[in-house]
């Protein structure tokens, strides 16, 4: 368990001790909420603005319409619009929401962005040939922390 | 705990707006040529009960505009100049047979109606076949020639003379009897989330078609319009590339083209476009 240094950061002794959770080793709450930090650090919202937005990042636009993010073409209708979810939603169901939307949304066809493994045939990338190796998650654990702090400021 | 405005997502999902994509008139109809008649709206089969869809349509209905333009006189449709190629080779004696195409079958409009059945279950090789596979026994069996590629040029330039001879004639391809295994099969792998974003063909063309993904416009994902003539690749794309190409978007490891799996999903995707016309070389982006 790496999860006890992670409240260093909770706590607010700053950034002394970092750890960072892996994918299969996160928890999620009843309501599929992770409480703390995957990363061990906090997020920064305009990094994660970008990987918002990055085709071969989090996408989230393919799916999701995001006011603040109009000057990014091309914004989706599979989800619904992210404007005020910062204050829709808790940090922590974000960060669940983020990690593997399934533990919140059953069935949904929303990606989990920082898990390894459980999929049927998963690829290199997008070549369509078998992967190598273990899968790397589709974020790291820094870049969900970071789309969850933008998350954050989505406010109505 | 907001779990309460869990529900609100439904009522958002009316709201997202998109920005500068061209959209579809989604209520056109397409007439060919001034005359052609194509049903691109049709009562879904009843095979597909339960899947929330009750009206099947074209992938034509979910193109922009000027897409849909291209495909109503076949003097602006680029793939029917693949089928000027194909009327040749139709003609054309190959192999050590002697044999040519024509020699056994007439003139290509000879062969209509025959697009709108396959995938088929044929008795004697006691297999479902593809269009393509048929055409390749005949090649090599009846006439002694080469196989031709699995979705590459001369194989599809023929599959797109064969279609366009039938357009306008309903998609009717049978699943029950000797085919219902491979048509179970297929069914299943519609079903079957893939890749590491876990998405099926039924989380995209089932569940959100007429939504947008990114600047895509998603449709039903028929396939009465093969061989597709794309704009964006600027030639004639077959069944199976179009299902690879999908599958890998999902991040995961494809079927091959020609494999038996796609042949099964084939016959399936082919089933639930059935009472849609037969409307290739269709054109889309
Ligand atoms: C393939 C589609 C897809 C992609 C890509 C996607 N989402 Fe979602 N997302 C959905 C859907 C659909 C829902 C609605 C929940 C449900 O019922 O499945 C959703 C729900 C959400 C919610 C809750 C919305 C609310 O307020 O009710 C958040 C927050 C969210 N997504 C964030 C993201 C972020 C951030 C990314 C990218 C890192 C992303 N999504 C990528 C489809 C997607
Ligand atoms: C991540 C979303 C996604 C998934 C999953 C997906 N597709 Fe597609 N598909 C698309 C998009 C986007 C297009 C282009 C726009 C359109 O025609 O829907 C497309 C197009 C197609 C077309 C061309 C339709 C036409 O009229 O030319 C077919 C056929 C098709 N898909 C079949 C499938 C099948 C079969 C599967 C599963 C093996 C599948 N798709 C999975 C996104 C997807």
């Amino acid at each position: 368990m790496k999860r006890i240094l992670l409240s260093a950061f909770a706590a607010g002794f700053g950034t002394i001790a970092i750890a960072e959770t892996a994918p299969s080793d996160v928890t999620f709450g009843d309501y599929g909420q992770v409480e703390m930090s995957v990363s061990g650090a906090a997020g920064d919202p305009a990094a994660g603005r970008e990987i918002m937005a990055n085709r071969g990042k989090g996408n989230c636009i393919a799916c999701h319409q995001v006011t603040a993010l109009e000057e990014f073409p091309f914004h989706g209708e599979v989800g619904p619009s992210l404007d005020g979810a910062g204050s829709r939603w808790e940090e922590s169901d974000l960060r669940g929401i983020v990690t593997n939307a399934k533990m919140t949304f059953p069935e949904s066809v929303m990606p989990a962005f920082y898990m390894v493994d459980g999929f049927i045939r998963p690829g290199n990338g997008y070549t369509g040939k078998a992967a190598e190796g273990p899968l790397d998650p589709i974020l790291t654990a820094q870049e969900i922390e970071d789309v969850v702090a933008y998350l954050m400021t989505l406010q109505d | 705990m907001k779990k309460t405005l869990l529900s609100a997502s439904a009522v958002c999902l009316a709201m997202a707006v998109p920005f500068g994509s061209v959209m579809a008139d989604e209520n056109a109809d397409l007439i060919i040529n001034g005359e052609l008649e194509i049903t691109v709206r049709a009562p879904a089969p009843a095979h597909m009960e339960g899947s929330g869809i009750s009206e099947i349509m074209s992938g034509w209905v979910f193109r922009a505009t000027e897409t849909q333009a291209f495909e109503m006189d076949d003097f602006e449709n680029p793939g029917m100049i693949f089928t000027e190629a194909a009327i040749d080779a139709w003609n054309t004696v190959e192999g050590e047979a002697g044999e040519s195409c024509a020699s056994c079958h007439g003139t290509p409009e000879d062969m209509a109606g025959v697009s709108a059945v396959y995938p088929r279950w044929n008795e004697g090789a006691g297999e479902v076949r593809t269009m393509t596979t048929q055409i390749n026994d005949c090649r090599t069996e009846q006439m002694g020639a080469e196989a031709w590629d699995y979705d590459k040029n001369d194989m599809l330039n023929m599959q797109a003379l064969l279609a366009s001879v039938s357009r306008g004639m309903p998609v009717d391809v049978a699943i029950d009897g000797p085919a219902a295994e491979t048509w179970e099969m297929g069914r299943e792998l519609y079903y079957t989330r893939t890749g590491q974003l876990d998405l099926s063909c039924a989380n995209c063309h089932e569940q959100n078609y007429g939504n947008l993904i990114r600047a895509d416009h998603l449709s039903q994902g028929m396939i009465n319009g093969f061989p597709t003539y794309r704009l964006n690749n600027a030639r004639l794309n077959g069944v199976h590339s179009r299902f690879r190409g999908c599958v890998r978007d999902t991040r995961a490891e494809t079927y091959s083209v020609g494999s038996p799996e796609f042949v099964a999903l084939e016959l399936y995707v082919a089933s639930r476009g059935n009472g849609l016309s037969v409307e290739g070389p269709s054109v889309r982006n």
